[in-house]
């Protein structure tokens, strides 16, 4: 059986191509339209992408990350237990933690530790998120919505711990949504270093 | 014509030049181009450069807000009054009012100017506000900031380059284009003892004449190409200096398609000569003005595509910018400038789109004359008409709507010009000298010999009779 070949014309140009005139006439036009709708033509037709960034403010997705911060307690302290879960998984290596026990009196004693310095150094953070993502305790958020402060210095983009409890949420809070189960709460498990599983 | 006022109307017409090109032309241009291109591409382009008033101010001027609105409404309605009172006045033909009529027209004026004057700084105090106190002028600030920029910026100089050629580069580059503009004329001559008065249509006044062109030239738009051509030593001359390889394809490449392209801007407006029959800038616009625009000859408006063409590979925009060819070249002759010497190359090529769009003006769109404006005024007279609407003008009026269509036109050739420079994607080299050599050159040569059998047989004075009938 013979195989039938379909033969495609190798593409010619028309004389009027070939002239190039009447295409650059064409081109022109094209362009000329797209200047005047956007130049002086009605507001609601122009199809400017242009946000004039100050004045105006695109909103931001609703998963934006922005800062940092802790979420705290109820009683004020940070909900961190520090774990270093963040710290170990921060790829820029950005947040620096030292960890400390509670007083031996106190409920959390033997339970859980507390952050004596939390810093993050917001320059090098690459606002990557493995952080959040990583806190067992939701302890660490970046649902701030808010970019950092421009400085010209340096240091002020070292947040220590009481600058990162100090940053609300987008909804001005300062706890988040997931309830926390203190020692001494019924609802608490009980369950300690020293007793164990 | 005394020494003192030709010396005086010298100096005033180099002055106006000045102004006109390197000081608003110009620096307009760099903001327009950009601003253009991004209109085109659904941007808003620059247009955030500003100058920040401290918040004193912005509150001070918050508070001329609504004295502002009111004396706007109170001008308006006084002007309104007027404009009412006037026309009842014209149309009974007496004036019954205890007002004189002249009061009352210089009311109307008075006091329009001002409500609308109210209005704009209204306008304007409204935009400052809203904007927090930055005066942004639409990014007029721009080539403020872009020269300051300049003026501030390291003046690198390659430590092997020809310092003293390295130098000489821009400034050989932006004076020639600056000198064309000598013997361009912005309008009809000038009669300085008649100039509040009605002058009669055609014939000979007495009196000073001064033509409105900074030099009258017998050799008129040669003179242009003579000085234009110079530019190409300056492009050739940065690109041997800069001691750099790119710069020197760059210089060679400029000084190729720049004396390739020179000989057709030449033959493409010999046509054109032919029928105006002077090469003097001021007889080729005062031909039109007695007969029609050139560009409604067929074989002119040819000639004139052909010379466009050949313009802006003279001037090396895109399509036709190989010497600078960034994708190939890097910077091509300007890779090494910076600063204000790259700046005066820059203005150099803007000032040469301004002065293309006035030759081009000139030559074929007939230069300062408007439509329907004699030397004594309007006369809207269509051919189907007995007898036209006639609005007598005193001469100094004339002369200004001259010069201000004169510029209207130029600014139309610029904005064409920065159309094709942003929707043309560039020639390869080869292509753009076949397009001189083997398209342009015999096209415009054959457009000679047509003209040249049109004149002889007489078809051309029987076309121009007719159009001179409608
Ligand atoms: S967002 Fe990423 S880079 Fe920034 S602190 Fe968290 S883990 Fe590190
Ligand atoms: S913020 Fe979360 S992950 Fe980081 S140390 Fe505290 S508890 Fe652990």
């Amino acid at each position: 059986m013979p195989a039938t070949v379909k033969v495609i014309k190798k593409p010619r140009r028309t004389i009027a191509e070939q002239a190039y005139v009447p295409e650059v006439a064409k081109g022109i036009s094209f362009a000329a339209r797209r200047f005047f709708k956007n130049t002086f033509g009605p507001t609601a037709k122009k199809e400017i992408d242009t946000v004039k960034y100050p004045e105006e403010k695109r909103e931001y997705p609703e998963r934006f990350r922005g800062i940092h911060r802790l979420t705290q307690r109820f009683d004020g302290s940070p909900r961190c237990v520090a774990c270093l879960c963040c710290s170990t998984a921060c790829p820029a290596q950005c947040i620096y933690i030292e960890a400390a026990e509670y007083e031996p009196d106190d409920p959390r004693y033997g339970y859980e530790r507390y952050p004596a310095v939390f810093m993050i150094d917001e320059l090098r953070c690459i606002f990557c998120g493995y952080c959040v993502e990583a806190c067992p305790c939701d302890a660490i958020r970046m649902d701030t919505g808010m970019h950092m402060p421009p400085s010209t210095s340096r240091d002020h983009f070292l947040y220590d711990k009481e600058t990162l409890l100090s940053i609300p949420g987008k909804d001005g809070t300062y706890l988040t949504a997931n309830p926390r189960h203190e020692p001494g709460d019924p609802s608490h498990p009980g369950i300690d270093r020293e007793r164990g599983h | 014509m005394t020494t003192e006022v030709l010396l005086l109307s010298s100096i005033l017409k180099i002055v106006f030049v000045l102004v006109v090109t390197v000081g608003a032309f110009a620096p307009v241009l760099i903001w327009a181009e950009r601003r253009q291109s991004a209109m085109i591409q659904d941007r808003l382009g620059p247009s955030r450069a500003a100058i920040v008033l401290p918040p004193s101010a912005v509150a001070f001027i918050d508070k001329a807000r609504l004295p502002m609105w009111r004396g706007f409404a109170l001008t308006g309605i006084v002007a309104i009054v007027a404009l009412v009172a006037v026309t009842w006045v014209a149309v009974r033909g007496t004036n019954p009012l205890p007002i004189p009529t002249a009061t009352l027209t210089k009311a109307l004026i008075g006091f329009g100017a001002a409500s609308v004057l109210l209005r704009i700084g209204y306008g304007v105090h409204g935009m400052i506000v809203r904007n927090q106190g930055k005066v942004m002028v639409l990014g007029l600030l721009h080539p403020l900031a872009d020269a300051l920029k300049f003026i501030f910026k390291e003046d690198f100089v390659p430590p092997k380059s020809d310092k003293f050629l390295f130098a000489a580069g821009p400034i050989i580059a932006l004076i020639p284009a600056i000198a064309a503009f000598a013997v361009i004329p912005f309008a009809s001559t000038l009669h300085l003892d008649h100039w509040n008065q009605v002058l009669p249509r055609t014939g000979e006044v007495a009196g000073t004449i001064i033509p409105m062109q900074v030099a009258s030239l017998d050799v008129g738009i040669l003179f242009i190409f003579a000085v234009a051509s110079t530019g190409i030593i300056g492009a050739a001359i940065s690109g041997y200096a800069s001691d750099n390889k790119f710069s020197l394809l760059g210089g060679i490449r400029a000084a190729s398609q720049m004396v390739s392209y020179e000989v057709v801007l030449g033959l493409t407006l010999v046509p054109a000569f032919m029928v105006y029959r002077s090469l003097r800038l001021e007889d080729m616009a005062m031909w039109q003005h007695e007969h029609s625009w050139g560009i409604f000859n067929p074989l002119l408006a040819l000639g004139f595509i052909m010379f466009f063409t050949a313009a802006i590979a003279e001037t090396k925009r895109v399509p036709f910018d190989l010497p600078e060819g960034e994708s190939e070249l890097v910077g091509g002759y300007l890779t090494e400038y910076s600063g204000m010497k790259f700046g005066m190359f820059f203005m150099g090529e803007f000032v040469e789109v301004v002065a293309l769009g006035a030759i081009a003006a000139i030559l074929f769109f007939g230069a300062w004359d408007v439509p329907f404006l004699y030397r004594d005024g309007f006369d809207f007279r269509l051919p189907f008409m007995a007898s036209g609407i006639v609005v007598p003008l005193a001469h100094w009026i004339v002369i200004a709507i001259q010069v201000l269509f004169f510029l209207l036109k130029i600014v139309v050739f610029i904005w064409f010009q920065l159309m094709i420079r942003w929707s043309l994607p560039r020639f390869r080299y080869d292509q753009l000298m076949k397009l001189c050599w083997k398209g342009l050159l015999p096209l415009s040569l054959l457009n000679i010999l047509l003209m040249g059998v049109f004149i002889l047989s007489g078809v051309l004075d029987k076309y121009v009779g007719l159009l001179d009938r409608l």
